[in-house]
């Protein structure tokens, strides 16, 4: 079950960093500025994070980033980390062309 | 504090949309949410925004949306939704399929819109990168794509912010009514929430919650399931579907997103979570590169799947409920709720403000159903219907 989270609670303003321009998802080109303003739009689980601004979403599929997502909209959310869920990891593990993933058809 | 003028059930695109609508009109806002925002259908689709190949009853609510919601949507919303009318092209292989194509554009054309039967020659010209086993398509210029997840958080982040409430991981367990009408909601956390009206805009979790007042709806669910590949430099713009089932389209971002399902597993799966199945991307990589031989050698990065809650005439179930006053519900959407769904939000906030739809929702009613009927029905798919 998840937990119970009122949207309209107060999480703070947002407040610029030095560092926001650095690039946190390297496929997707998604600086740690842009999510964390994200997560002051009210997008409060890395799931919409990710469906909304695309970290994660390339083709690393965040093996790459994907903790460090996790790690700065805790930390906007001022949880500890454990505490955000963590995104549904989706097959296949590693990108896959179409024609090989076709094929396995003949075998099933 | 846990009343408001209106309750909604469910943060889907259509609960997010009446949230946001209400709130335009300043109404008091408060949405329930099991999961998170639009972790059902509304982020499990493939994004068609279509007005072809629906059902009559439906086609009116759809047409309102593509006439009147999409086109200005990013710029009310302030956010890219990423709408293009390019049209939707569906693949036939045989002189079966070119009858069926036949029959929608003479249903098409009832209500005046255009759509075309394309022969041989002109698929080989037109769309190059369609396979020669398309032998005839349909053709409809108004039909486009959009963006589901940024349509549904979009909603979500302006709703919010013009202060319409949301709670999620709130359970919703029953309604209770008082006096006669709709007006308690109690969560599985044991809060309780009231509201002058409520609307229950949920997946298949809303059938439960509707028995609570006494109402059954016919739907079931089925799996389906969706593969997208990396980004590739632009092939093509429109929407495009086949006669064997799968659907989908090039986004924005350049990577294709392309569902459909199969096998017995699209009835069977009986997980509650959604993950993929062994074998359907698999038969959608198959069939997509038979039909479209340049994808083929595209990367699949993701797979992913989703519940299609299907009503048993697989036509969603829209309106209001007569034996429980106050209560508007949209569900069973049947796998094709996306396109219409902002037009769904817009009419239920209309709805639950005492005011009548703009397009008639009649045969939309839940009470529609020959239950006895229907009950043969229970397991047969719709032939060549799960474009969405």
């Amino acid at each position: 079950m998840s937990k119970i989270i009122d949207r309209s609670a107060d999480i703070g303003e947002f407040v610029p960093e030095k560092d926001d321009d650095i690039l946190v998802c390297r496929c997707e080109e998604i600086t740690k500025g842009e999510i964390r303003k994200a997560v002051h739009m009210g997008l409060y689980t890395m799931t919409e994070v990710k469906r909304f601004l695309r970290p994660t979403m390339g083709l690393c599929q965040g093996q790459i980033c994907g903790e460090n997502v996790r790690r700065i909209i805790a930390k906007e959310l001022k949880e500890p980390i454990e505490a955000l869920k963590e995104t549904t990891a989706r097959p296949p593990v590693r990108p896959i062309e179409m024609e090989v993933f076709g094929n396995e058809v003949e075998k099933l | 504090m846990n009343t408001s003028d209106v309750l909604i059930i469910g943060a889907g695109v259509v609960g997010c949309a009446a949230a946001y609508y209400l709130r335009k009109n300043g109404v008091s806002v408060t949405v329930l949410e099991s999961d998170m925002i639009g972790n059902g259908g509304s982020s499990r689709n493939g994004g068609g925004v279509r007005i072809s190949g629906r059902d009559p009853r439906e086609l009116g609510i759809c047409a309102y949306g593509v006439k009147n919601i999409w086109p200005t949507l990013s710029e009310e919303l302030g956010i890219d939704v990423e709408y293009r009318q390019k049209g939707y092209l569906v693949c036939g292989y045989d002189d079966s399929h070119k009858r069926l194509i036949k029959d929608r554009i003479n249903t098409a054309a009832k209500f005046g819109i255009k759509m075309e039967l394309k022969e041989e020659e002109e698929i080989r010209s037109l769309y190059p990168y369609v396979s020669e086993h398309v032998t005839c398509a349909g053709w409809t210029p108004s039909d486009g794509v959009a963006n589901p997840l940024k349509t549904t958080l979009g909603y979500y982040i302006r709703a919010r912010e013009n202060g319409a409430r949301f709670i999620t991981g709130e359970k919703v367990l029953c309604i209770e009514k008082i006096k006669g009408r709709a007006r308690k909601v109690i969560t599985e956390s044991g809060n309780v929430y009231e509201a002058e009206s409520i609307i229950l805009a949920c997946g298949y979790g809303g059938r439960k919650i509707l028995n609570s007042v006494g109402i059954e709806v016919l739907m079931q669910k089925k799996l389906e399931e969706v593969i997208v590949t990396e980004p590739a430099p632009r092939l093509f713009d429109h929407m495009i579907g086949g006669m064997s089932g799968f659907y989908g389209q090039q986004t924005e971002h350049g990577s294709f997103v392309l569902g459909s399902s199969c096998g017995r597993e699209t009835y069977l799966f009986n997980k509650s979570n959604t993950v993929s199945t062994y074998s359907a991307p698999s038969f959608i990589c198959d069939s997509i590169g038979v039909d479209i031989p340049a994808l083929k050698k595209l990367k699949v990065i993701r797979t992913w799947s989703g519940w299609i809650d299907r009503s048993y005439d697989a036509v969603p179930i829209i309106g209001n409920i007569e034996e429980v006053p106050g209560l508007f519900v949209s569900i069973a959407s049947s796998g094709h709720g996306f396109g219409p769904g902002p037009a769904v939000g817009f009419i239920l906030s209309e709805l639950a403000q005492g005011r009548p739809s703009p397009v008639d929702i009649s045969k939309l009613h839940y009470d529609r159903f020959d239950y006895v009927k229907y009950q043969d029905r229970y397991f047969v798919s719709d032939v060549g219907g799960s474009f969405s």
